[in-house]
């Protein structure tokens, strides 16, 4: 085994695949043209290949390329479909429907539109980390004009029913929106098939650079619009002005190509690394607890807690080696551990003593059977060291225990 | 965030590890935190009747890098010292010796609370034991 960090933490950010960067090196100085400039061929050159990546881009999802909107990324993508529907369609009703588990770029932006006037319904999940149907056609009223729900979580990667959500949208004339930015290029997502007319997503989840992502408009049946968040140039069809990131978006639409290309075989071998970890986990150590439903979640995502051993510590045993992430509070400043694991019903205990692992295109097999060494190791000496864990070892029932809250 | 080598070394080796027989009057425990939290702390002291001084310190801490570096420091800075010397280790020692950040500054507060903890739960004990000698005495 060789000193190479590992990378398991592709939910964050992915390495860009060689074959993208080639593909964006000659729009920096040899094309450099802007893709809105019409007068020389300079511009023509941008403007074609910018054509060229919607098309790469459309297809991955099967939609019109008149319906990709580029952006800075999901974020902006995220922002622009939530505040640009509530701006446009705000005569139509104010309510808003979302999930507790949603990422903070959604969950941000509602609070900023309830702020604005809006009202926002958070559903809970199962502890699972699906959302209940019953209670999301419960929540829609007269006033609904948008849902909001995520193809893939990002923390657990649990997949949620977006055909059976599109169906309820669908029947109550709802508009549904979903960020999908942890599921796009790695497991197939056709908005339109599910009936979905607002979708965010970006390059750098798979394989692509860094700011550049995409909003997914429907246009037609229903025509769907949404009011500009910046004002300028016009650009991407009145939706989003700003100068168009012409390196970015070639290489977002050849990480597109590739992955359609090759989505299949990437998850069929990433799926076999995440379960033989997991279930390494689950065989050397005890009290270890997979978070999300099994039987519908992304490939390559393991959320996985250890009873009694906390998350940054854990992850202090093998951080020179294995890049990943953990749910504990002690990762950020708030103190508050991961707010999707809550959600999902996990104590706090066991939301603290959650790891993330990521795993992605360029992840061996080799790096998983050292991953598995040292993530079993850790916790045992995060065990060795962990007062909670002797007391549980010892029977003592740790629900009766006083502890001092501090 | 990075840590401080201190931190790191202590994280890497961690001092006086362990678990003392809480049941000796000589013993005393504090447990402090919660798993809710995200950290826990147990440190005992074994106090030495003759001298006074604490003999022997040892801790288990269920945290991040910094609760478990805070609690081995903590620990052997305990060793040696007077019950009276040890109540008077402040968490901002622990700060400046293993060069926390601001994040991390409760760690410290929680080690505090822990030796104070030890403290008390020796002098409860001993206070309670004293108190029945007398009573004895006096019969």
């Amino acid at each position: 085994m060789s000193q190479r960090l590992i990378y398991l933490d592709n939910n964050a950010t992915t390495p860009v695949d060689p074959r993208v960067v080639d593909t964006m090196i000659p729009y920096f100085y040899d094309k450099p043209g802007n893709a809105a400039s019409r007068s020389h061929p300079f511009g023509w050159m941008a403007e074609e290949a910018v054509d060229y990546a919607r098309e790469q881009v459309a297809n991955l999802i099967d939609v019109d390329p008149k319906e990709i909107i580029f952006t800075s990324g999901a974020t902006e993508a995220d922002n622009l479909a939530l505040k640009g529907v509530f701006e446009m369609y705000r005569r139509k009703g104010n309510h808003i429907i979302t999930a507790k588990t949603e990422h903070k770029a959604v969950i941000d932006a509602c609070q900023k539109i309830e702020k604005l006037g809006g009202e926002v319904t958070y559903l809970d999940v199962k502890d699972d980390g699906l959302i209940d149907l019953d209670e999301l056609e419960k929540a829609i009223t007269d006033k609904t004009i948008l849902v909001s729900i995520m193809w893939a979580n990002n923390e657990t990667g649990v997949i949620q029913p977006m055909k059976e959500i599109g169906a309820i949208c669908e029947k109550h004339g709802v508009l549904l929106m979903s960020d999908a930015t942890q599921a796009v290029g790695k497991v197939p997502v056709h908005p339109k098939e599910v009936g979905i007319h607002l979708m965010a997503f970006t390059a750098h989840k798979m394989y692509g650079p860094k700011g550049v992502g995409a909003l997914f408009v429907n246009r037609k049946k229903p025509r769907v619009k949404v009011t500009a968040q910046m004002d300028g140039g016009g650009h991407e069809r009145g939706m989003r002005s700003g100068t168009l990131n012409v390196p970015g978006i070639v290489g977002f639409g050849k990480a597109a190509e590739l992955a359609k290309k090759e989505m299949a075989q990437d998850a069929e071998r990433v799926s076999k690394l995440r379960d033989r970890l997991e279930q390494s986990l689950v065989d050397r150590l005890e009290e270890v607890y997979v978070n999300g439903n099994p039987n519908s979640r992304m490939p390559h995502v393991a959320n996985i807690s250890f009873k009694h051993v906390e998350g940054e510590g854990l992850m202090m045993t093998f951080n020179q080696n294995i890049a990943l992430s953990s749910g504990s509070a002690c990762t950020s400043a708030s103190l508050e551990p991961s707010y999707v694991l809550i959600a999902m019903g996990l104590g706090d205990d066991l939301a603290h003593s959650s790891l993330r692992f990521s795993l992605g295109r360029f992840t061996t097999d080799e790096e998983i059977d050292f991953t598995i060494d040292a993530i079993a190791n850790g916790v045992n000496h995060m065990r060795d060291l962990s007062p909670i864990w002797e007391m549980y070892k010892e029977g003592v029932d740790l629900e009766s225990v006083e502890w001092s809250e501090h | 965030m990075a840590y401080s080598e201190k931190v790191l070394e202590h994280f890497k080796n961690p001092r006086n590890v362990g678990t003392l027989d809480k049941s000796k009057k000589t013993v005393g425990t504090g447990l402090v935190g919660a798993p809710e939290c995200g950290d826990v702390m147990r440190l005992q002291i074994e106090v030495d009747e003759a001298t006074g001084k604490i003999s022997d310190a040892k801790f288990k801490t269920f945290g991040c890098g910094s609760a478990i570096a805070s609690s081995s420091l903590a620990t052997e800075w305990l060793k040696g010292k007077s019950v009276d010397e040890a109540m008077t280790i402040d968490n901002m020692d622990i700060v400046e010796e293993l060069a926390l950040p601001p994040v991390k500054i409760h760690c410290s507060v929680l080690a505090e609370d822990a030796i104070k903890s030890a403290i008390k739960d020796y002098q409860d004990k001993n206070t309670v034991l004293a108190e029945a000698v007398v009573a004895e005495e006096v019969k």
